[in-house]
């Protein structure tokens, strides 16, 4: 394809005289993509070097205005890269679109110049418009995505965070719950826990939810299953510190949890160490002599 | 055909599961056990499945049967280190087996059954004495 | 969706392959490991039925996309004697051969997807997906 439009395109970059970055990096700062110092200087001007030079390659390919050939894969690849760092980095949404968005004013003004006649600006602006839209949608769509894999690996680290089983005593751990239980929530929990009765090979696991304000139907299922699969393994499970609310709601639901059940953590620590063959006693008060 | 080794410790029996048990061998598996208590006069069984990935209906079915059995024969039945994604599955596949005592682990299971890991130690110097 | 990969099911040592073939494709998915299990639970239970109830028959084994999601979709296929009554058939415990009667209803649980289409005289298709 050799159309007026697709010439003008080529020569823009291949015409530059090396004015084109330096313009492009005055507009592109004034913008605000390079979010006031963070990004470094000469990193910014090596990457929009490097920028050109792969656009430039795309642009002298069969279709240049078509920005999901083969030939347009090293210029999405800087992008990929530009905006996965940014949105790992917390840039906003804008400071990353400008790095694509701020070449088009230069680029415009240089089509301007060398277009001959009104009907070749035309042409060449639609082709241009079409390639620089094409790669700031990619860049946002890069973006988003990064973003959304941030925002799920917090998730994750949050609900480790929020579930610790801890070890009580030899053979005795302890599911400490707080806050409200989502079922997904709940489940990974659960996972967690059962892991930790193999870990420290404890026979007794006391699920205290003193912290959990309410219980539906289906987190009272999942405790219910915890609690079976547990047995399957050989472990007892405790359940500690149900609210009197709590209680009441799970029968008015009809979910009676068929558990043994404890009013509070320290009763349950008692009946557990108890079952482990150990008794806790005071200590006789030794003799001054 | 293969066959499930059993293993007498002392007054029980040791089942190590550690392969992908077709249907005709855990079938074969359930007969052995039984004929076993009979000629052994054992007091307990313990079925080690730690080794195993995924227990279905019908293994767990198997499961029951033996602990079933076993308890007619006045045999105590424990199942042994069952791993977590295997009791998560089977819990909600539908199945608890509340008719089989379970057990972490092999020393766990013995105590359960009443025999001390010692116990049997005592019995293997005997034996080969 | 990738091609899918076929596995006839005749014998009871059959029922292993479905097995370790659904296992690889799950653990090349990125499934957990209780996924795993629970959709290489399924896979047994359902293959067990194709081979015990349906006279044997053949699993198709298929990595699938949809929803921005990749999924692993197991379908069994028999030309047995067909089920009479689907809603009979998938309640717990009952069972027209041997087993528990958990195998339908225990494999619906344990994915996100279930569909049994059967017709008497003709046999049965049950499809089931677990979506990462």
């Amino acid at each position: 394809m050799n159309t007026p439009a697709i010439n003008a395109l080529r020569s823009l970059i291949a015409d530059d005289g090396g004015t084109l970055l330096d313009e492009w990096l005055l507009s592109l700062k004034a913008a605000g993509g390079a979010a006031n110092g963070r990004v470094n200087e000469n990193e910014l001007r090596t990457q929009c070097r490097d920028f050109l030079a792969a656009l430039q390659g795309a642009f002298e390919s069969d279709a240049p205005t078509d920005t999901h050939t083969a030939a347009y894969e090293p210029v999405t690849a800087i992008l990929d890269e530009m905006s996965r760092s940014r949105a790992l980095q917390g840039f906003s949404p804008s400071e990353t679109a400008t790095f694509v968005f701020s070449l088009k004013h230069p680029l415009f003004a240089r089509l301007r110049r060398s277009s001959k006649d009104v009907e070749a600006l035309g042409d060449g602006a639609w082709a241009l418009t079409e390639v620089m839209d094409s790669l700031g949608l990619h860049v946002m769509q890069v973006y988003q995505t990064s973003r959304e894999q941030v925002i799920k690996r917090q998730q994750e680290e949050i609900s480790e965070l929020s579930t610790p089983v801890v070890k009580l005593w030899d053979g005795i751990v302890a599911l400490p719950l707080i806050g409200t239980l989502d079922s997904s929530r709940t489940q990974i929990v659960m996972e967690n826990l059962l892991q930790s009765i193999v870990d420290q090979e404890a026979e007794i696991a006391i699920i205290d939810i003193t912290g959990v304000p309410t219980v539906d139907t289906l987190v009272a299922q999942h405790l219910l299953k915890t609690v079976a699969a547990a047995r399957l393994m050989g472990a007892d499970c405790i359940i500690s510190g149900i609210r009197p609310q709590i209680a009441q709601t799970m029968v008015h639901l009809g979910v009676e949890l068929n558990m043994v059940s404890k009013a509070s953590l320290s009763d349950a620590l008692a009946l557990a160490l108890k079952r482990t063959g150990r008794m806790v006693v005071p200590r006789p008060i030794a003799s001054k002599s | 055909m293969d066959r499930i080794p059993i293993l007498k410790l002392g007054s029980a029996l040791l089942v190590t599961i550690q392969v992908d048990m077709h249907d005709r061998l855990a079938k074969a598996l359930e007969d052995d056990i039984t004929a076993k208590i009979m000629t052994t006069g054992a007091k307990g069984v313990l079925i080690d499945i730690s080794g195993l990935d995924i227990v279905d209906s019908f293994m767990g079915r198997m499961l029951d049967t033996i602990a079933s059995v076993g308890r007619m024969l006045d045999a105590t039945t424990v199942v042994v280190g069952m791993r977590p994604p295997v009791a998560i599955t089977l819990v909600e596949l539908g199945l608890t087996l509340v008719g089989v005592k379970t057990a972490l682990n092999v020393e766990r299971g013995m105590a359960l059954i009443g025999i001390s890991v010692d116990d049997f130690e005592e019995v293997d110097r005997h034996d080969g004495g | 969706m990738t091609g899918g990969e076929t596995i006839p099911i005749r014998e009871s040592s059959d029922v292993i392959r479905v097995r370790a073939e659904v296992r690889r494709l799950a653990i090349g998915l990125g499934l957990g490991v209780v996924d795993q299990t629970k959709i290489v639970t399924a896979a047994s239970e359902l293959a067990r039925n194709t081979l015990v109830y349906g006279g044997g028959g053949h699993a198709v084994l298929e990595v699938v996309e949809g929803k921005g999601r990749r999924g692993l979709r197991l379908s069994f296929e028999d030309h047995g004697p067909g089920i009479l009554d689907i809603g009979q058939a998938m309640i717990d415990g009952y069972s027209s051969g041997r087993g528990l009667g958990l195998g339908l209803s225990g494999a619906k649980r344990l994915s996100s997807e279930f569909e049994i289409t059967s017709v008497v005289g003709e046999g049965t298709r049950v499809v089931i997906t677990r979506w990462n």
